[in-house]
């Protein structure tokens, strides 16, 4: 779903910008990859999903008994700001790049969260 | 290279054979939703994984999925040496180009499946 693609989008262009962050290959997680798992269970963990499935969230919790310190669902920000909702799964367009923007606000804005200890 | 898979499999479902295929969302697959897991059982799946981990073939294997074929994009590379993907937020030309032809070799498989 479009709103999918809005996360990894963000949630790279994150991993781009800073030098405190990294991300992991959803699927391997989920698929049983150690690595991946012993990361997260080491490392304060925040997930980023496009819809109210909520497979990053619900996955790194059964397979990696990890609980996240918080959980970013895009289609909220779409909601609590008010945003045309994504309608592509492969382009980024003008009002796209405005949600990716605001999904990376949050994105900072939680980990400084999670860095001050207050998640 | 899972962007040339997730580009490929777009090619497919959106652009070369709207009607007769589908996309599931993997990780949806993999927290064992029951709607994807009766979709992977009951359709025939070909899989299309970035890289050798082949978490998409595991997951459709696992949750005992109609598996027709499983294709790697790193396999279609080695085929098309040339073909260098950009970035993962932008494959480039050659990663475009190197997704038609995953796009095309689903396609002939699918045809030859239905």
């Amino acid at each position: 779903m479009p709103e999918g693609t809005i996360s990894r989008v963000a949630t790279r262009r994150i991993l781009e910008q800073r030098d405190d962050t990294v991300t992991i290959c959803l699927p391997l997680f989920l698929a049983g990859g150690q690595g991946e798992r012993d990361f997260a269970k080491e490392n304060p963990c925040i997930t980023v999903d496009g819809c109210q499935k909520r497979c990053a969230a619900v996955g790194v919790k059964k397979y990696g008994g990890v609980t996240p310190r918080s959980t970013i669902v895009i289609s909220d920000i779409v909601r609590m700001l008010k945003c045309p909702k994504p309608t592509s799964r492969i382009k980024i367009s003008p009002s796209d790049e405005e949600l990716v923007r605001n999904t990376m606000r949050v994105i900072d804005e939680q980990i400084r969260n999670v860095k001050e200890g207050k998640n | 290279m899972g962007t040339v898979a997730r580009r490929a499999t777009y090619m497919v479902t959106d652009e070369m054979l709207p009607k007769q295929t589908q996309t599931t969302c993997l990780p949806l697959l993999t927290i064992e939703d029951e709607e994807a897991v009766e979709k992977v059982r009951s359709n025939p799946c070909i899989t299309i994984d970035g890289c050798v981990a082949r978490c998409a073939k595991k997951n459709v294997e696992y949750h005992k999925g109609n598996l027709r074929m499983a294709i790697n994009v790193l396999d279609i590379l080695k085929e098309n040496p040339g073909l260098k993907p950009g970035t993962v937020l932008d494959i480039g030309l050659d990663g475009e180009k190197l997704a038609g032809k995953i796009a095309e070799k689903v396609v002939k498989i699918a045809g030859d499946t239905n």
